[in-house]
């Protein structure tokens, strides 16, 4: 028994090194990518890592948003050029990478943390990161969208998992300086959203002795960091995360893609509009509506804006009823969304009603597409 | 005793209630009378836009130095978007009222086009000139008509809440006197709709036209066969449930509308198939999407070989944008290196299991052809040259796109930046005018 006991503690020992050597090693060569190839256009923690590296070395000087869009792509192409890469067409696959990983130094902690808090930070080489964070913003301070997120995460492919232990796990003794009020939002969610995760591979990297970061000052003037609106201010914004947005990457995510044209508000007012119309609708009749607010825009009989179109006065039942103000579900902002690029179930109409309940007869003389769920779509 | 308590809470329930009556009367006419104000001022605004725009018209005609022409057609255009946006705040959305809009529509199409071009190289011919006479006399009709109706609503004190009552119970015939006015006018505007417009405001075909034309020769497929064509495109062995209509006339072309069911998401999957020729027009999945577990360049793999397997040759990804767990991506032809971008398709890949949920080819099914001409007069250095010496020139391609008056035209197309902001011109590489600019769009900060 006592042998058995003296075994064990041995093995935990060992373990324990284990744990000290791995993550000590995993803090200096910086955790890399994920195997994925990260392309334009393309969200999430390699992204962010991504733009954290080129910002690192300055060829990035944008925001680290976890988007890589065009100011990214032109940040990789230049890194591509100067560092001799034969294909330059950024694209970040292998020899990219490996190139960056060679390159730069990633503080994965430094980011994340940050972007999780909101905060407006960059992160320079050779810069002290004290001095390269701004004030916290209005993440992390809301309880409630933590646990909403957090089931969401795992899904965010494997290697999120592997690296979430590792980012947490420093928090609660970086955590000092903000009240007290805030830390059960920040951690207590977190412990449970591990669990489900499948592959719990290499415990190793769970305790990640803290990276010995200095206790942060709370008011740290961002020196770098572009005007700032007041932190009580921005408490004020609600942080309330909406269900439709890009919910994979919520915490990390600091900004999104937009189609051409379109800004998230336009698509927001008109999932609202498709959801007031068409919430009991088959799925291709609410990406149909959308296409008719989208047709009515193009069509020279009709204004030209998506707020003008859904709030001409008599045009949609929704808006005259006060449906349009109930909030939309995920499946009527895919609706619009498939709408913006391109889909068009309802033929390109103008026009659609409800066969039972239209009462001008007008609407009937119009040619008829197709009726879709109760809708009939016309010309 | 008791009768008189009785008495006095009657008298305070009687009272009380005729009080909050009172109130609620009184507040429901505050918003009845803000809304009947709004309406009558988009509508005695756009009876003046309209005299304004009919002033403005008739000193273009009368302007001869070059100098001037340009800021008065700028005016026209100006007057006519905001008499425009008047009219679409009158309740006119259930009737037909479009031939006014589309009226006001061309007079804005024609003005801006001829006010921003160079008038010292390209004065307005004499067509021009005969198109602006025309569009003169119908503004005034217009005018005419706005101002009658306009003297009836003053006269009896006309609401405009009451023409929307008619509207809404779609009373026939109605008799209510704005509505019939508005009607009046908008016949009037339908008699002279047909006249032929410069060439660059001329009808431009829609997809749909051009998809007609393209598969009215084509053999005529039956609804069988329409699921043997959705089987092959799915890429699947057979198809379970499948429910097939057809369209109706208000479409240009004849098609198919597919509802077949995903037994392994328990959804359906729709698409449209023409009758002619029997090709896939839109396809989309509704499924639910679940973690996202593949990058956007293996979707992107995904989505091109979903073109090889179903005969879209030579594609070329221009565009991926990840939303949510889906994968969205643009891909046009590509001929002898050049980008055709009207022959474009989009495909959504789901990012857990990788497989295609939408796809959509209007624009392909419409445009594409093999074989095109392409004029490139001027070298990539020549076309740079004419780009806004401001922007700092990343990419270079040559590419066709579809211009404003519906035609194709070879083009140089750059990318370029200014500070953080990325831009993309197009510029004819046949005659070097600046065919197109637009702002690319970057992320957009999540506000919430």
């Amino acid at each position: 028994m006592k042998q058995n006991y003296t075994k064990l503690s041995v093995i935990k020992l060992i373990i324990l090194m284990l744990f000290c050597l791995m993550s000590f090693t995993t803090h200096q060569s910086a955790e890399a990518f994920s195997g994925q190839v990260v392309q334009r256009g393309a969200t999430g923690d390699d992204v962010v890592e991504l733009q954290a590296r080129m910002q690192y070395n300055g060829y990035y000087n944008g925001t680290i948003d976890g988007v890589f869009g065009w100011q990214t792509y032109w940040s990789v192409k230049e890194f591509q050029k100067q560092f001799g890469l034969e294909v330059v067409d950024g694209v970040v696959g292998e020899k990219t990478k490996a190139m960056l990983e060679r390159a730069t130094k990633f503080d994965k902690e430094f980011v994340h943390q940050n972007l999780r808090e909101g905060r407006k930070f960059t992160y320079y080489g050779g810069v002290d990161k004290n001095i390269q964070r701004g004030p916290k913003g209005s993440k992390g301070q809301q309880p409630k969208e933590q646990p909403k997120e957090q089931p969401k995460e795992d899904g965010v492919a494997k290697q999120e998992e592997q690296k979430q232990p590792q980012e947490e796990a420093p928090a609660p003794k970086e955590e000092q300086p903000p009240p007290a009020e805030e830390r059960p939002a920040e951690e207590e969610p977190e412990a449970p959203a591990e669990e489900p995760s499948p592959e719990e591979q290499e415990p190793a990297e769970e305790p990640t002795p803290a990276a010995p970061e200095p206790p942060e000052v709370e008011e740290d003037p961002a020196e770098e960091a572009p005007p700032e609106v007041d932190p009580e201010e921005e408490i004020v914004t609600p942080e309330e995360e909406e269900p439709e947005a890009q919910d994979d990457d919520m915490n990390i995510e600091k900004a999104m893609n937009v189609p051409e044209g379109f800004s998230d508000n336009d698509i927001q007012l008109m999932a609202q509009a498709v959801y007031g119309e068409a919430r009991g609708e088959p799925y291709e009749g609410q990406v149909a509506v959308a296409a008719v607010i989208l047709n009515r825009i193009e069509s020279p009989i009709f204004p030209n804006t998506v707020s003008d179109v859904i709030f001409e006065p008599l045009a949609f039942t929704a808006v005259a009823d006060g449906q349009i103000w109930m909030e939309p579900d995920d499946r009527a902002r895919k609706a619009v969304l498939d709408a913006i690029n391109g889909q068009d179930p309802s033929g390109n109409a103008i026009y659609y009603f409800n066969p039972q309940t239209a009462t001008n007869k007008w609407i009937w003389s119009r040619p008829q597409i197709k009726q879709i769920g109760k809708h009939i779509f016309c010309e | 005793m008791a009768r008189n308590i009785i008495i006095a809470i009657l008298v305070v329930v009687v009272v009380g209630a005729g009080f909050w009556g009172y109130r609620e009367h009184e507040e429901k006419n505050a918003i009845l009378n803000h809304t009947e104000n709004t309406y009558q001022r988009a509508f005695h605004d756009l009876t003046y836009q309209i005299d304004l725009l009919h002033d403005e018209i008739g000193s273009t005609l009368a302007m001869n130095s070059t100098e001037k022409l340009s800021p008065s057609l700028a005016e026209v255009w100006r007057v006519s978007s905001q008499a425009q946006n008047d009219l679409g705040q009158l309740p006119l959305g259930l009737m037909p009222f479009s031939k006014t809009e589309e009226f006001l529509k061309k007079v804005g199409d024609f003005s801006y086009q001829h006010s921003i071009r160079n008038q010292d190289h390209e004065p307005l011919t004499d067509e021009n000139y005969d198109d602006l006479k025309t569009l003169y006399g119908q503004a005034a009709d217009i005018q005419n008509e706005l101002r009658s109706v306009q003297s009836l609503v003053l006269k009896d004190h006309l609401r405009w809440m009451d023409a929307e009552m008619a509207m809404k119970a779609g009373e026939e015939p109605l008799n209510n006197a704005i509505v019939n006015g508005f009607k009046i006018i908008d016949d009037k505007v339908s008699g002279f709709s047909e006249v032929n417009f410069d060439s660059e405001t001329e009808h431009v075909a829609g997809n749909d036209e051009k998809i007609y034309e393209r598969v009215k020769n084509e053999e005529t497929i039956s609804q069988q066969e329409a699921q043997e064509v959705a089987k092959k495109f799915l890429g699947r062995s057979r198809l379970d449930d499948v429910k097939v209509t057809e369209t109706g006339e208000g479409l240009d072309y004849e098609a198919y509308s597919l509802t077949i069911a995903d037994k392994k998401h328990n959804t359906n999957i729709t698409m449209d198939i023409t009758k002619n020729g029997g090709h896939p027009v839109w396809m989309l999945n509704e499924r639910d999407i679940d973690k996202d577990v593949l990058s956007l360049s293996e979707a992107a793999d995904n989505a091109k070989s979903f073109l090889d397997t179903n005969d879209y040759d030579n594609m070329q990804l221009v565009d991926s944008k990840q939303y949510d767990n889906v994968g969205v991506f643009q891909f046009v032809f590509v001929d002898d290196k050049i980008r055709i971008y009207p022959d474009e398709v989009v495909v959504e890949v789901a990012l857990d299991e990788g497989d295609v949920i939408g796809f959509e080819n209007f624009s392909y099914l419409a445009n594409h052809k093999d074989d095109r001409d392409f004029n490139l007069e001027l070298t990539k250095e020549e076309a740079e040259e004419k780009a806004n010496g401001n922007l700092d020139i990343k990419e270079h391609h040559v590419a066709v796109i579809e211009n404003q008056a519906g035609e194709e035209v070879t083009c140089h197309e750059f990318y370029g930046t200014i500070d953080n902001d990325t831009f993309r011109i197009f510029i004819n590489a046949e005659t070097g005018s600046e065919e197109q600019v637009e702002k690319l769009p970057n992320p957009e900060p999540v506000y919430h």
